[in-house]
């Protein structure tokens, strides 16, 4: 109708399976036709608590990947690092028990029309929607290479199935309890030259996504970027999860990471601008 | 037939649940979810004379049943907002109350102004009560000398028969007095209540968490407080129409608000946790009043007033 939340549908999801992976929990729904409606980059909106739940707002999740099996049988999946008293509710629910989910919400990773070499690069948990990612890349044509980074082992996710799509992977743990011993940023520009990339597709904590940026904007490559704010609704009303963007007009505005995002051009972020307003924002006095 | 249609002033409404000024986005972000139609009215985010970026973030802290918000009013402006933002909400058919807020008396009438010659508008709300302003001493509706000047340079301006709802806040000793100022202004009705000023901490870095320190408190956890502020100015001013709000999450919260005396309630914060939260609350809140044997709205309308001896009601 809008363009906005346009294929965005509330339902009653039924848990399917909640299986521990490591330090996050794999949680599979039942959506019926969301599956087929939802691309990789795209997040849900879950209620958490229960009926009668102090918790008053939904909480997001970039989906890992979903089955596209008719209208009873679509499949969502996501990756939840219990690490606050709502997403620690999620991860205690058992299969059978039903959500209300709200889904697909925000924009999606772009595709190239044309075979490119793709850099994945994902930290912690953020690896998840890569893996999809991957699938669509691969299946136009793509290389696909992949880092995934995190502070232990324990905080990588890398599902078996999911490392079959990529050419290559590289995990770095900045404890060194698996893989290379340091950050992503460490091995970008190796891997970068080695592979000739094209361009980078990120998602997970701000600070990384930055410290990618630095690297892509200097070696000229494009970045696609899948931002992380605190949310209170998902749907585009709230007007909590914005940050500086640059328009194509160049211009800065406050947008929302849940409409305009959560992908966007990496380029066109104003990063490191938590607790203030940039100069020159549009609407900044 | 229940009747559950109601009025604010002259302004009349099919049905007495709306959104909550800055709750709502610009009604796209909604209309996915269900027809803008089915709204007693949308109230607009609150719109002021320029683009206004808002605050930095973080803006938000959930909080035990609510939140704490410094959006600091982000918007387009006026002239976008009606040339951008109101043909499409006319072109949806929505009952529509714009909501406005300036930073001085002078945008108030300014904004009036603008507003005189705009058509398809139900009723203007006057936000003289954010909480998310740099000086606490620019909250008009934190005295009646300031919250009049506000008042009457709406009234001076608008003209015609648009009805003026005058958004006030908790936030004040005695909101009889500023509610008797506003009507005295030239307010047609009251909404109550907006935001409570509140503060989170974050333990781990040890500094307020909203970039803005302070923030606006909503949710379940203010309703009590938008009940007892409805009902002492209910009962001050009984024949002035009161929109409710604070809190209100379900049938039996609207019902609530309006056995304090208010005539429609709008629905914030429960819309961020459920985009069709309105239209459940609407459908429970028929429910309610049917259940309790009333045969429309308006007699219900501050009910928790009467007086019943049988009853033993102080």
């Amino acid at each position: 109708m809008t363009g906005i939340n346009k294929s965005a549908t509330q339902v009653w999801a039924e848990i399917i399976s909640n299986k521990k992976v490591g330090a996050y929990h794999h949680i599979v729904f039942s959506v019926g036709e969301i599956a087929s409606s939802a691309k990789p980059g795209n997040f849900v909106a879950i209620a958490v608590g229960g009926e009668s739940s102090s918790m008053v707002l939904r909480r997001a999740f970039a989906i890992y990947r979903t089955f596209d099996r008719g209208a009873s049988g679509g499949l969502l999946e996501i990756v939840v690092a219990p690490h606050g008293a709502g997403s620690t509710w999620l991860t205690n629910q058992n299969a059978g028990f039903k959500v209300d989910l709200i889904a697909p919400l925000g924009t999606a990773f772009g595709i190239p029309t044309e075979p490119v070499r793709a850099l994945l690069v994902g930290g912690g948990y953020g690896s998840a929607p890569l893996f999809g990612l991957s699938e669509v890349l691969k299946n136009r044509g793509c290389r696909v290479d992949m880092v995934l980074g995190a502070s232990t082992a324990m905080k990588i996710y890398a599902p078996l199935d999911g490392k079959r799509s990529v050419s290559s992977l590289t995990v770095t743990t900045e404890d060194g309890t698996t893989g290379i011993t340091g950050k992503v940023t460490d091995v970008l520009p190796g891997i970068i030259a080695a592979n000739e990339i094209d361009i980078i597709y990120s998602c997970g904590p701000m600070g990384m996504l930055e410290a990618i940026n630095n690297i892509s904007a200097e070696l000229g490559i494009m970045h696609q970027c899948a931002i992380e704010e605190a949310m209170a609704c998902g749907i585009g009303v709230c007007m909590t999860c914005v940050l500086p963007i640059k328009g194509e007009d160049g211009q800065v505005r406050m947008l929302r990471s849940c409409i305009d995002g959560p992908v966007v051009d990496g380029e066109s972020v104003i990063w490191n601008s938590k607790r203030s307003i940039p100069e020159g924002t549009w609407g900044a006095n | 037939m229940f009747n559950f249609r109601t009025s604010l002033g002259q302004a009349e409404f099919q049905n007495p649940v709306f959104t909550a000024s800055g709750c709502a986005g610009s009604g796209k972000e909604l209309s996915q979810f269900f027809d803008l139609t089915e709204l007693g009215a949308i109230v607009t985010k609150s719109i002021m004379l320029k683009p206004r970026s808002g605050r930095a973030t973080p803006r938000m802290a959930e909080t035990p049943s609510g939140m704490l918000n410094s959006i600091g009013l982000q918007g387009p402006g006026i002239d976008l907002f009606l040339e951008k933002d109101i043909p499409w909400l006319r072109e949806q058919g929505a009952t529509i109350v714009v909501s406005i807020a300036g930073e001085s008396v002078e945008d108030y009438a300014v904004l009036a102004r603008k507003m005189r010659a705009v058509s398809g508008i139900s009723a203007l709300e006057v936000n003289i009560s954010c909480p998310n302003v740099e000086n606490r001493g620019q909250v008009f509706a934190c005295h009646p000398a300031t919250a009049r000047a506000a008042i009457e340079a709406v009234r001076r301006n608008i003209g015609g028969e648009l009805p003026i709802i005058a958004k006030l806040t908790p936030d004040v000793t005695n909101i009889v007095e500023i509610a008797e100022e506003v009507v005295a202004a030239g307010a047609d009705g009251l909404a109550l209540i907006n935001t409570v000023l509140g503060m989170v901490i974050d333990t781990n870095t040890m500094r307020p968490k909203l970039a803005g320190k302070t923030g606006g408190l909503s949710g379940p956890a203010i309703r009590p407080v938008a009940v007892r502020a409805i009902y002492q100015v209910h009962q001050a001013l009984p024949h002035v129409k009161i929109l409710g709000m604070g809190g209100v999450a379900s049938g039996r919260d609207a019902f609530e608000l309006i056995l304090a005396g208010a005539s429609a309630v709008s629905v914030g914060t429960a819309t961020f946790g459920n985009p069709t939260a309105v239209i459940k609350i609407k459908e429970e809140l028929q429910e309610q009043l049917i259940s309790h044997g009333f045969d429309s709205l308006r007699e219900a309308v501050g009910y928790a007033h009467r007086r019943d001896t049988n009853e033993g009601e102080l």
